[in-house]
């Protein structure tokens, strides 16, 4: 994509949705040498949507996790098209606790278009363990550096992306919820998403501004899947560099939390202090 | 003085309950407005007064009927010790989305609220607490920068004061109007609930209904103790999306308060008229843990 031939938001969903779009599969091919993947969440299940494991990057373990969508029609479904179960999210727990424990900096690589609406992920708690894993990532120790993928869908990706640095790819989108979910809510007309995508300020470059990301990932033009190699590049760059800053931090946990204690804040009236 | 003090807290509650405006409540306009009032579920025709005497509950079926957030304070807090905290607060319109300014100013002249959550200090049972609420009149209670700034806040003030948080959950989630901002908020309640209670805090979460979407999965499933109100509606999905997703209907009572419990996510089911009771009861029992008798 060129300067002169701006995408919109909305054909930005749609590459972010692409079949063949880079996922967490993808860049642990790409990216780290020798790998060991974290499998179940040592209650009562796997879910293939999260992927969990301890990778070298650069020569240096790192702990990585991410939502999966799958590459075929199979995976697809045993990863609910990229939406994890609290199965899922307890595994992301149980990795992260691995981190802290041995010391290892986090990366995480999210791509869903939220957590799975079902009624035995509903059973087991998915608002807990989605909280469970913001409580989580609050406090650790480790650097958590979060890159946006593809979607980034409402509490779902959240749950993986409270990160010291969030860096999202050009075409990525990251919002409270899908555009036809927000489309059906206020307007009670899903066919109105096109719309939602333009007032709901979903771009990597949007979220910039709002210092809700800290970073765009460039992508080739055709979006990264036209040249997942190039892609693959840039992020080993970008996560290089990121990593090099987040070990300059003293405090990461107070980090993240100051980081998110401020959202939103330049939006405040705050009439009279009361405190 | 002292007494004066509390005196004008107390008006100050009364005022602000009255101002909430909810139907039973409402002064008869005329000699042939209705005395009695239908409960929405059973539609049971119950006298007015006696909906007030019975804290919103329909003495026939037991329907929790939504409480507004003064109303809820003036329940659980002992009189003459509430006082507001953040009163003023309030956020912009980030997506600077079509309507959102005015439904906002509509919604503050009707329900006498300035945004979706109210938090005060108080006391419950003679014991000191903060106490935050949400409000499911306002925008479905749904979160966004105000209402997660006033639940932080609200973390931060009980950790200074060394006091337990209490916090009324009633919540579609996620503000959608305020965008990504709204999601973010997520991650800022969590991390100061969490950080109050690392430091030793008594958080308690009630939810009432309906707790739901960010809101659940945030602050709301995070609470030392978990209390809920009888067949609130909880969960992170809504009925309807898990309806669409699974194509079939759910089962009576799912998401309800009971499930809840029976799932083991809540710690008990109390009835509203036994709500103020059981609260004094866990600050009672929790009075070296984080509640300083002296600190408010």
């Amino acid at each position: 994509m060129t300067r002169s031939d701006p995408v919109t938001p909305a054909q930005r969903v749609a590459l972010a949705r692409a079949p063949g779009r880079p996922g967490v599969a993808g860049a642990v091919k790409a990216l780290f040498t020798d790998f060991f993947e974290h499998r179940g969440d040592r209650l009562c299940a796997d879910d293939p949507a999260v992927l969990a494991g301890i990778g070298l990057f650069h020569g240096r373990p790192v702990t990585v996790l991410g939502t999966r969508k799958g590459a075929d029609l199979e995976q697809n479904l045993a990863c609910r098209f990229g939406m994890p179960t609290p199965e899922g999210y307890r595994k992301a727990l149980r990795a992260m606790d691995q981190a802290e424990k041995f010391g290892r900096p986090i990366l995480t690589f999210v791509d869903t278009p939220g957590a799975y609406p079902g009624l035995e992920a509903e059973a087991r708690g998915q608002g807990a363990a989605i909280a469970a894993c913001l409580a989580r990532m609050s406090t650790l120790a480790v650097p958590l550096i979060a890159v946006i993928l593809g979607e980034g869908g409402s509490g779902g990706a959240l749950a993986l992306a409270m990160g010291n640095r969030v860096l999202m790819a050009e075409n990525a989108v990251y919002s409270v919820l899908s555009p036809e979910g927000f489309a059906s809510i206020l307007w009670k007309d899903s066919s109105r998403a096109q719309e939602a995508c333009e007032v709901m300020k979903l771009t990597a470059a949007d979220l910039l501004d709002y210092q809700v990301i800290d970073r765009v990932l460039p992508e080739p033009a055709g979006g990264a899947q036209a040249d997942p190699i190039a892609f693959w590049r840039t992020l080993d760059q970008a996560l290089t560099e990121e990593l090099r800053g987040a070990a300059r931090l003293a405090d990461p946990a107070r980090h993240r939390q100051r980081r998110f204690r401020e959202m939103g804040n330049s939006w405040l009236n705050a009439g009279k202090e009361t405190r | 003085m002292n007494n004066w003090f509390a005196a004008r807290r107390q008006r100050m509650l009364r005022l602000k309950v009255r101002r909430e405006g909810e139907r039973p409540f409402q002064p008869r306009l005329s000699a042939g407005a209705p005395v009695f009032e239908q409960c929405p579920r059973c539609h049971k025709a119950v006298p007015r007064a006696q909906w007030e005497k019975n804290l919103l509950v329909c003495p026939a079926c037991g329907f929790h009927r939504p409480v507004g957030a003064y109303r809820r304070l003036s329940l659980v807090l002992d009189e003459g010790s509430f006082q507001e905290l953040d009163a003023e607060l309030t956020a912009g319109d980030p997506l600077a989305f079509p309507g959102y300014g005015e439904k906002l100013t509509g919604l503050r002249r009707r329900t006498g609220l300035r945004e979706a959550a109210v938090a005060a200090k108080g006391r419950i049972g003679g014991l000191p607490a903060v106490v935050a609420v949400l409000d499911s009149r306002f925008l479905m209670g749904s979160m966004g920068v105000a209402v997660g700034e006033k639940i932080a806040r609200a973390a931060e003030t009980a950790e200074k004061a060394r006091v337990p948080l209490i916090v009324f959950c009633a919540s579609g989630g996620a503000r959608m109007q305020e965008g990504i901002l709204s999601l973010m908020q997520m991650g800022k309640t969590a991390a100061a609930v969490t950080r109050f209670r690392d430091k030793g805090g008594l958080y308690i979460a009630c939810l009432t209904h309906p707790t739901t979407g960010g809101v659940t999965a945030s602050f709301a499933m995070l609470g030392d103790v978990t209390l809920a109100e009888p067949e609130a509606l909880i969960g992170f999905a809504g009925p309807r999306v898990i309806e669409q997703t699974i194509g079939q209907t759910l089962p009576e009572g799912f998401q309800r308060a009971e499930y809840l419990q029976e799932h083991g996510f809540v710690d008990a089911v109390v009835p509203r008229g036994k709500m103020r009771d059981t609260l004094a009861l866990l600050l009672r029992l929790h009075q070296k843990g984080g509640a300083r008798r002296d600190a408010i």
